[in-house]
């Protein structure tokens, strides 16, 4: 197999625009005779389905949950990059696209990320004119906030709920498609596999979460925006419904996956409590434009935070990073913050937290404006902690938060499978090795509203498409396949539950394949990993039958499938003998701690081909070339 | 901590349910409600017993999906609080919590406490958008909204859809949910253009899913855990009442409710 990123050639600038052109187009009036399917109704693909239903394409689109509107892109809380210079603060296409290139460290694809630049400052119009309610100035304006690993204010916000209103507008669009006939909703429907047929992605096999019926459904195109894969880590902030298991099965049909190893760890999450646990709770990362990190300058020491005087306390990032402070990138934020909770400096019972303090902020502004900016993650700090975060600091501890890796696709969305498509976290394409905050929206939104209605186009217009049903081998095969992995789950009736393997799985992943890896310890969770598998296959419980709601045969299906792609991620991990973003092996690191990357050996993607239960997946190489951002050693200093 | 769980199981809507009793022993109090319940379903399904159904995803109070009545009141006693982060160190030690699905017509039980809220999807399908497609969008800063206005939307926008002012509304009435979308549009420059259609559409969807009417009894903002305001229910009854003179429409067409999820969309 050949990989062809397709990247346009030609002037970075003009790329997209040329792009368009070139690409072919469906008539209008044959487009509605096109299906088209859209798995997952995040913000990439309720805005895909909503779009492609607009444009008069016959557009199915499923989800999991009951409704279109609960998909986790709704717990995105801080806000969505655009270079629209609001701020005048020296902000342009360019300069976003730069900090993006630079913030993943040099591992995405350059045109890729230009045109997601590009693309941002229309996304901010379309959701304004949907009636998102961003946070305004007292003249009308739209306001802007400061991230991490920018020096300008592009992040538009809608208090701390961007992701949730964002979410909620490009539900409505698709609502109101659903509504027009354009788009059929399959609510509480599961993606079990692919349909491939004479080399085409041609449908999907479906589990009905309610009537436990497998279904086969068609189309001329699939496209997959199923989000990430964070829960391979058991404890996360992803939703506890969030899987891999679509990607990975359209993986074991053929499409390439890329960068696995490449997992966002976000520096500001609650820090664990108990081994109750079920998941963990992000505190935005906006909360570090005016809060304070620190530790105590001394080891152990057990006084209350205000308590302990200022001469003793160390505000690590600021001193260490002058120029960025408190808003370095978030994969600089988590390592600082495990490097002085390795030292024992950390602080909570555990000893695996740092405090993130407001007490300056609020007595310079005032307790108002600090209320007004984040008093929702405030409340919710306080519902859970127990603590009032306007009297003590918070407690913050990095968790996995988003995973940069994804299906490998070319520039125009597509998988190595020709009709499948990729978008949103489910795909690697933008964010290199390490994503900066508040890019995660605009790249769903991105995608969704504005790429895939013209790749799948031309798609659609370059390709024909002769008429397949349910009687056809392959999707007899599929629906088989599908049919015995769920038969064989509710078989086995062994002695542990599927929480108790996803927990011992994520702490694997997490202790071995976390913040920061080496060969050996790599080594030994894929051995662990392996073994682990074995005993689920053995001994795993799964109560109840296959004919209505079943939520632990739900998870069950998932985490057999985290397995797998744990092991690649810890593969992926173990042949990139470098650090970068993300990805940091501590054999490769500069004298004071910084991720040494090895742009001679390392400047490609890892696409991993899958070759069958026990074999070792197959490599691809996609290099990647620079010509406007050069790679340096990324400072923050 | 000790509680004693008695919790409402009932197979599928065909089949009579009834409460079931759980004694838990060991009960952390920084744990959530739902992770009391993961806890109990651990060691029903470490029994070979089937675990409790219920309804769950984000765990963050935003997605929405989760919501079951606890001793009479939906989400719990917290105010502005879903289940999934009400902490257990709001009751007490021996307490006894009684906990059932959200009951109302409109939303049917699918299993123990997972029922069916597509009457949701409905209403919002029915005119709960602005009618911009993709493309057609001015320039952001072209029209100014002012701070209190956007505020005043982003207050209504909150929402979750998760049900509860529905399940503690005496009515099962649907008037909280249909005008915090209302409110959230209608006072948007964005959303003024098409505000008399949108009402009278969202309604006629409410009513025709069966919700019942409001009387201003107010449970629904009480229990609400996004604190949504009674006022955007006055502001779609303004909007509404509006619209009616205003028509010069042909009636609008409802989508007739689907309970049964056998039955194909296509």
């Amino acid at each position: 197999m050949t990989i062809d990123s397709k990247i346009p050639s030609g002037p970075i600038e003009k790329a997209w625009e040329k792009t368009r052109f070139d690409l072919k187009l469906v008539n209008p009036a044959n487009k509605r005779k096109h299906t088209l399917i859209v798995v997952g109704s995040g913000l990439a693909g309720a805005s895909a389905a909503a779009t492609l239903g607009e444009l008069g394409y016959n557009v199915k689109c499923f989800c999991f949950q009951d409704s279109p509107r609960r998909a986790h892109s709704i717990a995105a809380q801080g806000g969505i990059n655009a270079a629209k210079n609001y701020q005048n603060d020296g902000d342009s296409v360019y300069r976003l696209f730069y900090d993006t290139v630079k913030g993943g460290d040099f591992r995405a694809r350059e045109a890729n990320v230009y045109r997601l630049a590009e693309i941002s400052v229309h996304i901010i119009d379309q959701c304004v004119a949907q009636g998102v309610p961003f946070a305004r100035e007292y003249g009308g304006a739209l306001t802007n906030r400061s991230f991490g690993g920018a020096q300008v204010s592009r992040t538009f916000y809608a208090r701390g709920q961007t992701g949730q209103q964002l979410l909620l507008g490009a539900y409505q669009a698709l609502e109101r498609q659903v509504r027009a006939g354009t788009v059929a909703m399959y609510p509480r429907t599961e993606m079990l596999d692919l349909i491939v047929i004479d080399g085409k992605a041609r449908g999907i096999i479906t589990r009905h979460l309610v009537t436990g019926e497998i279904e086969t459904h068609f189309a001329d195109a699939v496209i997959l925006g199923t989000g990430g894969y964070g829960n391979v880590y058991y404890l996360s902030t992803n939703a506890k419904g969030s899987n891999a298991t679509a990607i990975w099965r359209a993986h074991k049909r053929g499409a390439l996956f890329a960068n696995p190893c490449f997992t966002q760890i976000h520096p500001t999450c609650i820090p664990v409590s108990g081994d109750y646990q079920s998941k963990l709770t992000l505190m935005s990362e906006s909360l570090r434009n005016d809060g304070r990190i620190w530790v105590p300058l001394k080891k152990g020491d057990k006084r209350p935070p205000n308590e302990i005087p200022e001469a003793e306390r160390d505000y690590y990032l600021e001193r260490r990073y002058p120029s960025f402070g408190n808003l370095v990138p978030r994969d600089v934020a988590s390592r600082n913050a495990k490097a002085v909770c390795d030292e024992g400096r950390g602080v909570g019972e555990t000893g695996l937290g740092v405090y993130l303090d407001f007490s300056d902020a609020i007595a310079r502004l005032g307790r108002h404006v600090i209320e007004e900016r984040y008093g929702n993650l405030f409340d919710m700090y306080q519902r859970i902690t127990d603590e009032d975060p306007y009297k003590v600091p918070m407690r913050i501890y990095p968790a996995i938060h988003y995973t940069m890796g994804g299906l490998w696709v070319d520039y125009l969305l597509q998988s190595t499978i020709p009709g499948l498509f990729v978008i949103g976290e489910a795909n690697f394409s933008d964010h290199g090795a390490n994503r900066l905050g508040a890019s995660a929206l605009m790249q769903g939104l991105s995608d969704g509203y504005f790429v895939i209605p013209y790749t799948v186009g031309n798609y659609i217009a370059s390709n024909k498409f002769p008429k397949v049903d349910a009687s056809h081998p392959e999707a007899q095969a599929a629906i088989s396949c599908v049919q015995q992995i769920t038969d064989k789950l509710l078989s086995i009736k062994g002695k542990r539950t599927v929480d108790s393997f996803h927990r011992e799985l994520g702490k694997i992943m997490w202790d071995y394949c976390g913040m920061s890896r080496n060969a050996e310890s790599l080594k030994t969770a894929i051995g662990q990993i392996r073994a682990l598998r074995e005993e689920y296959w053995q001994n795993v419980n799964v109560p109840g039958s296959d004919n209505d709601i079943n939520q632990s045969l739900e998870k069950a299906g998932r985490v057999a499938d985290f397995f797998e792609l744990g092991e690649l991620m810890c593969i992926d991990a173990l042949q990139r003998n470098e650090s970068c973003g993300g990805h940091f092996r501590e054999e490769y690191q500069t004298p004071d701690g910084e991720a040494q990357r090895d742009d001679e050996h390392y400047s490609y993607v890892a696409a991993w081909g899958w070759r069958g239960q026990g074999n070792s997946p197959e490599l691809f190489k996609e290099p990647l070339e620079f010509h406007y951002v050069h790679p340096s050693q990324r400072s923050y200093k | 901590m000790k509680l004693t769980l008695k919790v409402w199981r009932q197979k599928s809507p065909g089949e009579k349910g009834a409460f079931v009793t759980y004694p838990m022993d060991n009960v952390n109090p920084d744990m959530s409600m739902l992770e009391c319940l993961d806890v109990l379903n651990e060691s029903l399904s470490a029994r070979g017993e089937e675990p409790v159904a219920f309804e769950h995803d984000c765990r963050e109070g935003i997605c929405g999906s989760c919501g079951f009545m606890i001793n009479g009141v939906a989400h719990g006693p917290e105010r502005a609080t879903t289940v999934c982060q009400l902490t257990m160190r709001h009751f007490k030690d021996g307490e006894e919590l009684l906990i059932e699905p959200w009951r109302a017509y409109s939303f049917p039980l699918i299993k123990d406490l997972v029922v069916d809220r597509r009457a949701f999807d409905r209403i919002i399908a029915a005119g709960g958008y602005v009618s911009v497609s993709t493309g057609n969008a001015p320039e952001a800063n072209g029209i100014p909204v002012g701070k209190e206005v956007a505020d005043r939307a982003m207050d209504a926008a909150a929402c979750i859809g998760c049900g509860a002012c529905v399940a503690a509304c005496p009515n099962a009435a649907a008037a909280l949910f249909t005008g915090a979308k209302v409110a959230h549009l209608s006072v948007l420059p964005q959303g003024k253009v098409e505000a008399n259609r949108r009402a009278l559409a969202m309604v006629a969807q409410m009513n025709e899913e069966g919700f019942g009417n409001c009387t201003n009894i107010g449970e629904c903002t009480g229990v609400c855990p996004k604190s949504i305001p009674l006022e955007v229910i006055a502001r779609m009854n303004r909007d509404f009442l509006r619209a009616s003179f205003k028509r010069r429409e042909e009636p609008l067409a409802t989508i007739t409710p689907v309970y049964d999820w056998k039955e194909k969309t296509e």
